[in-house]
């Protein structure tokens, strides 16, 4: 039986040195296949006494599991170096950029009017719109600014033909809604509108939103407190805010509305010009020559509007020190509100 | 309006220092816009009276001068070209500390001491440089304080009016608001008649009576007008930005800015008979004060006399009839001329004055007698002269006190807090209106002054404004929590926004008024609306597109080395039609240009074509599913004729899309090629609501399919024909291949398109799929000279 030993001892430097699968199966072949020389040695029993033949049976076969045991392992160990290198080979670079799009952003008016809207929205005001090319009379003449008012001119008009402008507000659009719809009412008009005026703090065209509200019961508390929580959620934060008497012709009583500066808190700077405060909208109660022209009983109703420079609020929000840059469309500008 | 704060005092001094006066103004409604020093910070200057003035020894251009201080002599080295003896100027002696913290020293000019320096206004920043000393009046007192003499410690307030409140455009006007404020009473001026000393008149006529309502005139007799106007008249006009000019003249302003009522003197000598208040005639000519000569219309005013006319009414006197340095006896003017007849008048002949912008607004229908007695006094006391009677016409057109009830109840609501009823009566009677209690409130007459006075609204907001907004209650906003109907079939803009910036897109938002010159190039077919008043020649047509605008702001980017650029907008195009109406569609644009793909380590860098914008566009229209979609070649003078096609919704065009026509690429300086789109956005924000059907259990079929057909087919006829001709189990067709050259006919391509079957509720059988695909086959043969490729 030496001959068993040697054997067992050549197989297993044969499996130990095989360095794929392939080779390992030529091994198991060459000593465990059918014409293998294990296999060759059980076969040879028939040639053995029968007190020989038991303990030789057994002594061929123990090798036999040995060696099985060890092409089962140096299987798995050749599988796991497989797999391994595999995997070596097939690791890049995880901090290279991924591919695809790049995504685009909203313009910082429209992310700015977008917000407004989800403001008022959530309290159930709807944004409508309308025509930018408009007549007179839904521009000024329903909103009791009759030819040749002085508060005409506050308003740069660019005209399209005599009776024709481009809305200088988006009152207009409010106009339209009370001559279509039965109050109550709760709207806000967001859109462009347009001034013959061009300078460092003025463009010829600009962005407001505007709002009304007709109820049976609104008054100037409900005014007040609508706008103070508006202005306290669009800059998010306990602002100071003040309404002080102004002038509109489609409003009575009229109001002018300051925030505390959001720039240096309501200390003074170059922003609100030293004085802490910054004008940011104007609103009123709707005028009663304004529900007439729209057939609104103005004994039965009443109502507010307010109106605000998209522009304006964008620029406060976000630090935008240049009104201009609003319509450059340069992507430097543009990126950043992405 | 800007005023000085001293003689606001003069007329109502509450306790309150300047910024709690302005803060208190500003929250009354009359906003204060500035709040200046009428003087820089200096100390030690005083009035100097320049006694001799001689000639430097050593130096050409400088005098030396003996000033007094009333007491001592101080020789003073001086190079302004105005001193002289006998004048009287600020000087700032030795010790004195000028703006900017300049500290005057005694010092040696050119050899000569000098003990102080004699000043201009702008060294004490009193005005602008005169090139010279200030010559103080002669009354001034010598040796005075010169912040005492001028009353320098004061401040220029600066109103920004609302056009409602011209009865603020006066300090009269200003001091009643401050008056109810601060619950104090106003110090009037002597308004009282000065008697006539002659029967001295002129015949006043009001033809235009609904323009002139009242006209009050007065002449006075034998004046000095060689008289110069007193020092705190002209340190009150200088104050109020106005330079003094002669006493008549300078009075007639300080009672504008005082009373707030224009006033105009006439040289009586150049006034041909009685005076004549008309219409002009069409193609009048007159020559204003300041030169310039006007053509009128007729529907304009004059002051005329009997001969020609001498002013334009209530905007500007006359050159020819204007008190001059000759003048001994003068017409002087007080009317009230209709705020609504008078309204834009100025502004047409291209003209805006003190007086129209008054008129304009309203002027106190009630003052123009006060006014003229005020006036006759002043000047009288400046210039001496006899005043004849004041003659005064008025018209039906006069206005008349509104009445207005006031409801107690309404107070309530509007305000959301009650008024007691003592206080509500305090404030209006404060602001000069007559409250009488009546049933359930007031009824209340308003004053002469007050225009924007009518109904009860307004008296709320006086009572609102008077009590401070600040002091009104806030509520926070109730209301019936109704939910909003929402169209699940509508989507909003916003959803299409966001698509088009997952998609890679930037918004941008252009001009809706465009370059012409660009739009034309673009669309050299369609009308624009042109713009009667642009604010410049590159922005005077509105748009019919974007794409001018969007193609301004691509060179824009491209002239700062962004060379991929993806933008859009959404908005209206301005697009007149037809039969004369003008169509305003909301429309969605893009442009693209550049890279397909931000620089990257991954592609090499290929340039964006047709087909990217045409798969961003499908990406876009996925968001309305369920809408039929389609493109066919199409034609547009702005596109690539063989890169061009329209959008159609059920068979409409609701869009297009192309590649930039080269030239105008070339044209717009645009080196690269851009691509663009455009589509109505009621297209792509409407769709369908999801309609659920069973998926099917059983396996699909796929067979594929590749026909040879000519190179110009449009491939989406070859699907439709195949779609129609495949009968009802076909589930998708897709083409997945296109193939020219070699191994086929040049004039033809290969479209590889695979068919998919199913059923809903079996397996499809192989006969069924042959027979179907065999019809496909047939209707390509048939329809495109199809043959089966190999």
């Amino acid at each position: 039986m030496e001959n068993l030993e040697a054997l067992a001892d050549e197989a297993s430097q044969k499996i130990q040195a095989a360095s794929d699968a392939r080779a390992l199966d030529d091994v198991r072949v060459e000593y465990l296949g059918k014409k293998g020389s294990i296999t060759a040695l059980l076969k040879g029993l028939g040639g053995l006494s029968a007190e020989e033949r038991p303990k030789a049976g057994a002594e061929i076969n123990r090798v036999k599991a040995l060696l099985s045991d060890q092409i089962q392992a140096r299987k798995t160990d050749l599988e796991n170096a497989a797999v391994a290198e595999k995997l070596a080979k097939e690791t890049i670079d995880v901090t290279l950029p991924g591919r695809g799009v790049d995504s685009g952003g909203l313009h910082p008016v429209t992310r700015t009017i977008e917000r407004i809207e989800a403001f008022f929205g959530s309290i159930g005001f709807e944004s409508v719109e309308g025509p930018e090319i408009e007549d007179d009379y839904h521009n000024f003449e329903a909103l009791n600014i009759p030819a040749h008012h002085p508060a005409r001119a506050m308003h740069d008009t660019f005209y399209v033909s005599d009776n024709t402008v481009l809305r200088t507000h988006t009152s207009p659009v409010q106009v339209r809604v009370m001559e279509n719809r039965e109050p109550p009412l709760k709207v806000i008009c967001p859109g462009r509108v347009y001034r013959c005026d061009s300078d460092l703090t003025h463009t010829p065209m600009f962005h407001q939103v505007e709002g009304l509200l007709i109820s049976e019961d609104s008054s100037f508390a409900d005014l007040k407190g609508l706008i103070e929580s508006f202005l306290r959620a669009f800059f998010e934060k306990e602002l100071a805010v003040r309404f002080r008497p102004s002038y509109f012709p489609f409003t009575e009583p009229s109001a002018e509305v300051d925030i505390q500066c959001v720039i240096c808190g309501g200390e003074g700077c170059r922003v609100c010009s030293q004085t802490g405060w910054i004008e940011i909208m104007g609103c009123g109660m709707v005028h009663p020559k304004v529900f007439e022209y729209s057939n609104i009983d103005p004994d039965k109703y009443s109502g507010f509007a307010f109106g605000m420079g998209v522009e304006r609020l964008s620029m406060l929000r976000y630090g935008v020190n240049d009104l201009r840059l609003f319509f450059e469309n340069d992507l430097q500008f543009l990126r950043q509100f992405a | 309006m800007k005023f000085s704060e001293q003689w606001l005092r003069e007329w109502v001094n509450p306790e309150l220092n300047t910024q709690q006066l302005a803060d208190q103004i500003t929250m009354a409604g009359l906003e204060v816009d500035a709040i200046e020093a009428v003087a820089g910070d200096f100390s030690g200057v005083i009035v100097g009276e320049i006694l001799v003035a001689e000639q430097h020894p050593d130096a050409d251009k400088l005098r030396v001068c003996k000033v007094s201080d009333g007491k001592d002599e101080f020789q003073v080295v001086c190079g302004a070209p105005n001193a002289r003896a006998g004048i009287k100027v600020p000087f700032a002696t030795v010790g004195a500390v000028l703006p900017g913290n300049f500290k005057i020293k005694k010092a040696k000019l050119r050899g000569v001491e000098s003990f102080g320096m004699l000043c201009g206004p702008d060294e004490l920043e009193l005005g602008e440089s005169t090139g010279g000393l200030m010559e103080l009046s002669p009354e001034a007192q010598t040796g005075q304080d010169l912040r005492d003499a001028l009353g320098l410690n004061d401040k220029l307030i600066e109103l920004g009016l609302t056009p409602n409140r011209s009865d603020c455009l006066s300090l009269r006007g200003i001091a009643r608001d401050v008056a109810v404020l601060n619950g104090l009473a106003i110090k009037e001026p002597d308004c009282s008649p000065v008697p006539a000393v002659n029967d001295e008149q002129r015949e006043i006529n009001i033809e235009a009576e609904e323009d002139c309502p009242r006209y009050c005139g007065r002449v006075i007799r034998n004046i000095d007008i060689s008289q110069p106007s007193p020092l705190w008249l002209q340190e009150k006009l200088r104050r109020a930005g106005l330079r003094s000019i002669d006493a008549v003249v300078d009075v007639t302003n300080y009672i504008l800015l005082e009373l707030g009522q224009p006033l105009h003197g006439f040289d009586l000598a150049r006034l041909d008979g009685g005076i004549r208040v008309r219409l002009a005639e069409q193609g009048e000519k007159l020559t204003l004060l300041d030169g310039q000569e006007l053509e009128l219309r007729n529907d304009s005013m004059v002051i005329a006399d009997e001969k020609k006319a001498l002013a334009l009414a209530g905007i500007m006197g006359g050159k020819e009839s204007a008190v001059s340095e000759s003048t001994k006896d003068i017409f002087l003017e007080s009317a009230f001329f209709a705020p609504e007849k008078l309204a834009g008048r100025a502004r047409s002949y291209g003209l805006h004055t003190d007086s129209s912008h008054r008129f304009e607004r309203g002027v106190d229908y009630e003052l123009p007698m006060q006014a003229i007695e005020r006036a006759t006094r002043l000047i009288t006391e400046i210039v001496g002269g006899e005043p004849g009677p004041v003659v005064e016409r008025t018209t039906a057109h006069l206005p008349e006190p509104q009445h207005i009830s006031l409801r107690e109840e309404r107070i309530e609501k509007m305000l959301a807090m009650p008024v007691p009823a003592e206080r509500v009566e305090t404030i209006l009677s404060g602001l000069g209106l007559i409250v009488e209690q009546a049933d359930g409130g007031w009824a209340v007459t308003t004053p002469s002054w007050r225009f924007d006075l009518a109904i009860e609204v307004d008296l709320l907001e006086e009572l609102a404004r008077i009590v401070g907004y600040n002091n009104l209650p806030v509520k926070p906003i109730t209301d019936s929590l109704e939910i909003i109907a929402k169209p699940e079939s509508q989507i909003g803009v916003s959803d299409v926004r966001r698509r088009m910036t997952a998609l890679g897109y930037q918004e941008a938002i252009t001009y809706s008024f465009v370059d012409p010159a660009w739009q034309k190039a673009m669309f050299p077919e369609a009308k624009a609306v042109p713009l009667i008043n642009p604010i410049s020649a590159d922005l005077a047509d509105m748009r019919l597109s974007h794409w001018p605008g969007l193609l301004k702001a691509v060179a824009h980017n491209l002239n700062r080395q962004q060379s991929r650029v993806r933008l859009f907008e959404t908005g209206l195009c301005f697009v007149p039609e037809q039969d004369g109406s003008l169509t305003q569609e909301a429309t969605l644009s893009a442009v693209l240009t550049g890279d397909r793909l931000p620089e990257n380590w991954h592609a090499k860098g290929e340039k964006v074509d047709f087909y990217d914008a045409k798969g961003d566009l499908e990406s876009l229209l996925k968001l309305v599913a369920g809408r039929d979609f389609r493109f066919q070649s199409g034609e547009h003078p702005a596109l690539h004729p063989g890169q061009t096609a329209e959008i159609l919704l059920n068979d409409k065009v609701v869009g297009r899309i192309g590649a930039l026509h080269p030239s105008l690429a070339k044209q717009f300086d645009l080196g690269q090629g851009v691509y663009l789109f455009e589509i109505k956005l009621a297209a792509v924000t409407e769709r369908q609501v999801p309609s659920f059907k069973t998926p099917s259990r059983y396996p699909e079929v796929r067979r594929d399919l590749a026909v040879v057909v000519d190179r110009k087919t449009p491939a989406q006829s070859v699907l439709d024909a195949a779609r129609a001709a495949a009968g009802e189990h076909l589930v998708n067709l897709n083409l997945f291949d296109i193939y020219e050259g070699e191994g086929i006919d040049p004039q033809r391509k290969s479209l590889a398109i695979g068919l998919t079957y199913r059923d809903s509720s079996r397996t499809l059988n192989e006969e069924e799929v042959n027979e179907s695909v065999g019809h496909v086959i047939r209707a390509l043969e048939e329809g495109f000279g199809a043959t089966l490729r190999n």
